[in-house]
């Protein structure tokens, strides 16, 4: 929804955001760009050269732009995180902790201090208000392809009032248009699918850098027997479901069921008992900010791009809930989002304590 | 209408300076080096604002050295004559430097230099005594800022030259921030090298001077032609020359009514501060400040989030802490005071010069009574 006045704009330097601020400034908003300097030079994602990006994007729309600095505040929340999370067992989704924290918190807080009225964001997700409750609404974006919202489950009631996805109603390809179309630097920019300070996909290395202690963490391959099959160079380099790099001799049809980072064993058998019937959530969120007294029926996307699988789910206290899929779902990783739809609907999710059979 | 109170970090140029500079990009573009009519007027030009920059620090032409500025000066003297061989390898200087001594100074201590790091006291000022007690047989140099670029504190430079020179040490001040705001006097005040910028004093970029006492032997700074006496190879800047000399020209006819009014518009800045801002107090002697220079500590206030919001409506201020490739390093200067980092986050350094006048003053007050309170409860939801 378009506002009236001032407008802060999230700019990360990639395409998406650029064309999102080159919406506000077309709707007639007083557009400020903000780039939060988050990862620091490690990083492909959130580094000065994408600082510089979009910095030259805002000058060629005219706009002020400022920089919101918080790379310690990053490396402390969301990466000692992220690595304490694989040493845990888990495969972290940093990116839910980061819009929530990041994006909005820290892009509310400037609003309010810039006197800007919304935070303007290329996200691809819509928000509207539901006729019958006034409530506001997360609404997956029309370009199924590119939707969002698996990232924006944590967004509140206040923040989604003060909230703007301009490229809700587009596709990526009328995106890029828009962009090549404004001649923006960006137009061309090549899309960022990995996490930002991840950039060449080596989790391990990075879980090892931030945590050294996991180095010297080895531990063993067992089946659910509790067999031993084989060794490994620690817990944090799997990730359920996975079956390259098990070091396992033999059968090649073996895949990463379980991780008890407790005992250091990975938990390795057959595809079949890969499949989760249920799921415990812990941090619940729900969009409509109170969680219903009964459960729901709900679509279940257990990752980025998954398409969902029914359930009931049925809150319990202390922002809780139990997931029951209609039927086993293929490799639920604790660590991950399960973010609930009804329809384009989000109704919320939470973050995946452990899975059952 | 934007309000420009950051002239510490540079300044407008004024007309007169302007007007010397395009004289020469248009007509005098001969080669100073040069024997034709081209060269003897570009030299001669070069000449003239060596003249003026001499007079306006009480210096004679032949101790004036053109540089790029400041920071060219200051590394030039650091690194340059403390790498001579017959000189000790001791350096004093303090822990409140603008980067252009403190870098150079880091790096000789990597190269096998002791340096000396005196403190500065709550208020930012040196003791003379403890400068002075810091000079050993083998020390090369002795190096301290005038006045601060940050908190505008101005050292008692004339006690401590005296008493540098008493005990046979070299000093050398980076005297960037003083020249133009302050009486800066080689002949009463008994510094031996000092290094200035002529940005800072509504000249233009990229040019400044070295001074080198007569008796003071400088090594190259930069080697090559016979340029500026083979001290420092290059062709002039001819017309950057010619910007600085009218601007310390202007610096020096109008210094004390400048000193006057630059102070009279920061006290009216601090006394609306004081009266309509909560959780406010002055970073540094307001009794040995630079008359323009303002830094304040605002409690419980993200510098750099007000200082965004302050740009928005139209004023140019700059903080107590740096971005530094990404992460946000309170001042080395406040900390030196003594300031923790979240004291130094929220510090603010408003400095005032040319074109500011009392309405412009007094709407910045009113915009800072209506941003820290709103910075402040951005914190909070």
């Amino acid at each position: 929804m378009k506002p009236e006045g001032r407008v802060l704009v999230a700019m990360s330097g990639g395409v998406d955001s650029s064309v999102a601020a080159a919406l506000v400034v077309e709707a007639g908003c007083e557009a400020v760009g903000v780039t939060l300097h988050l990862a620091g030079s490690t990083s492909r994602c959130c580094s000065l050269e994408d600082v510089d990006d979009a910095r030259r994007v805002a000058d060629a729309l005219g706009i002020p732009f400022y920089v919101a600095n918080q790379t310690e505040r990053f490396r402390h929340e969301i990466i000692e995180a992220f690595a304490d999370d694989y040493l845990r067992g888990r495969t972290p989704i940093p990116c839910v902790t980061c819009n929530k924290r990041f994006k909005f918190d820290i892009l509310m807080e400037r609003a309010r201090a810039f006197g800007a009225v919304a935070v303007a964001s290329g996200h691809f997700a819509r928000i509207d208000t539901d006729p019958e409750t006034g409530l506001f609404r997360l609404r997956r974006a029309v370009d199924a392809n590119k939707d969002q919202t698996y990232f924006l489950y944590q967004l509140d009631q206040a923040q989604l009032a003060r909230t703007w996805f301009p490229l809700g109603e587009l596709t990526k390809d009328e995106v890029r248009a828009r962009a090549r179309a404004l001649g923006l630097a960006t137009a061309d920019k090549p899309e960022s699918q990995e996490i930002c300070f991840v950039p060449d996909g080596d989790y391990a290395a990075v879980v090892e850098a931030v945590r050294p202690e996991a180095r010297n963490r080895p531990g063993e391959i067992v089946d659910e027997a509790g067999r031993v099959l084989g060794r490994h160079r620690g817990v944090h380099r799997f990730t359920v479901g996975q079956r390259k790099g098990l070091g396992v001799a033999g059968d090649r049809r073996l895949y990463v069921i379980r991780i008890d980072a407790a005992e250091g064993q990975v938990v390795v058998g057959p595809e079949k008992e890969l499949g989760a019937a249920g799921a415990i959530l812990e941090g619940v969120c729900w969009i409509s900010g109170r969680a219903p007294e009964s459960p729901v029926r709900a679509r279940v996307r257990v990752r980025y791009r998954h398409e969902g699988a029914p359930a009931w789910i049925e809150p319990t206290p202390g922002r809780r809930a139990r997931v029951v899929f209609d039927e086993p779902v293929r490799a639920v990783s604790p660590g991950q989002a399960a973010v609930f739809d009804r329809g384009d609907d989000v109704l919320g999710g939470g973050v995946i304590a452990a899975s059952f059979s | 209408m934007r309000i420009y109170l950051d002239h510490n970090a540079t300044t407008p140029l004024r007309d007169e300076v302007v007007d010397a500079m395009v004289a020469v990009l248009r007509h005098g573009y001969g080669n100073p080096s040069s024997s034709h009519r081209e060269g003897a007027a570009a030299r001669r030009r070069v000449d003239d604002a060596r003249e003026q920059v001499a007079e306006a620090l009480g210096a004679a032409p032949g101790e004036i050295t053109f540089t790029a500025g400041a920071t060219e000066a200051n590394n030039a003297v650091l690194q340059a004559l403390c790498a001579e061989p017959d000189r000790g390898r001791h350096l004093v200087t303090t822990r409140a430097e603008h980067p252009s001594v403190l870098e150079p100074a880091a790096y000789l201590e990597t190269r096998g230099f002791e340096v000396t790091w005196l403190p500065v006291d709550a208020e930012g000022l040196l003791d003379p005594q403890a400068v002075a007690a810091a000079v050993r047989e083998d020390t090369a140099l002795v190096s301290v800022l005038w006045a601060n670029n940050e908190t505008g504190v101005v050292q008692p430079m004339e006690a401590i030259a005296q008493l540098v020179k008493e005990r046979g040490a070299l000093l050398h001040v980076d005297a960037t921030q003083a020249v133009g705001k302050w009486p800066v006097d080689v002949g009463r005040v008994p510094v031996d090298l000092l290094a200035c910028s002529a940005h800072k004093l509504n000249g233009p970029k990229g040019v400044g001077c070295l001074f080198a006492r007569q008796d003071v032997a400088v090594p190259p700074l930069l080697r090559g032609g016979p340029q500026e006496k083979g001290l420092r190879g290059g062709t002039e800047n001819t017309s950057g020359v010619a910007g600085f000399g009218a601007a310390c020209e202007l610096a020096r006819r109008e210094l004390p009514e400048r000193m006057e009014r630059y102070a009279a518009l920061r006290d009216r800045l601090w006394e609306g501060i004081r009266a309509k801002v909560s959780g406010v107090r002055r970073n540094g002697s307001a009794a040995n400040c630079l008359p323009n220079t303002l830094n304040v500590e605002l409690a419980d206030t993200a510098g750099e989030v007000l200082l965004q919001a302050l740009d928005l409506e139209g004023v140019a201020a700059s903080a107590g802490a740096a971005c530094h490739s990404g992460s946000i390093t309170p001042s080395h200067v406040l900390s030196a005071m003594g300031r923790t980092p979240d004291e130094a986050r929220g510090s603010l350094r408003l400095s005032v010069g040319h074109g500011v006048d009392e309405m412009q003053i007094d709407r910045a007050i009113e915009l800072l009574a209506e941003l820290v309170p709103r910075v402040r409860g951005a914190g909070v939801e």
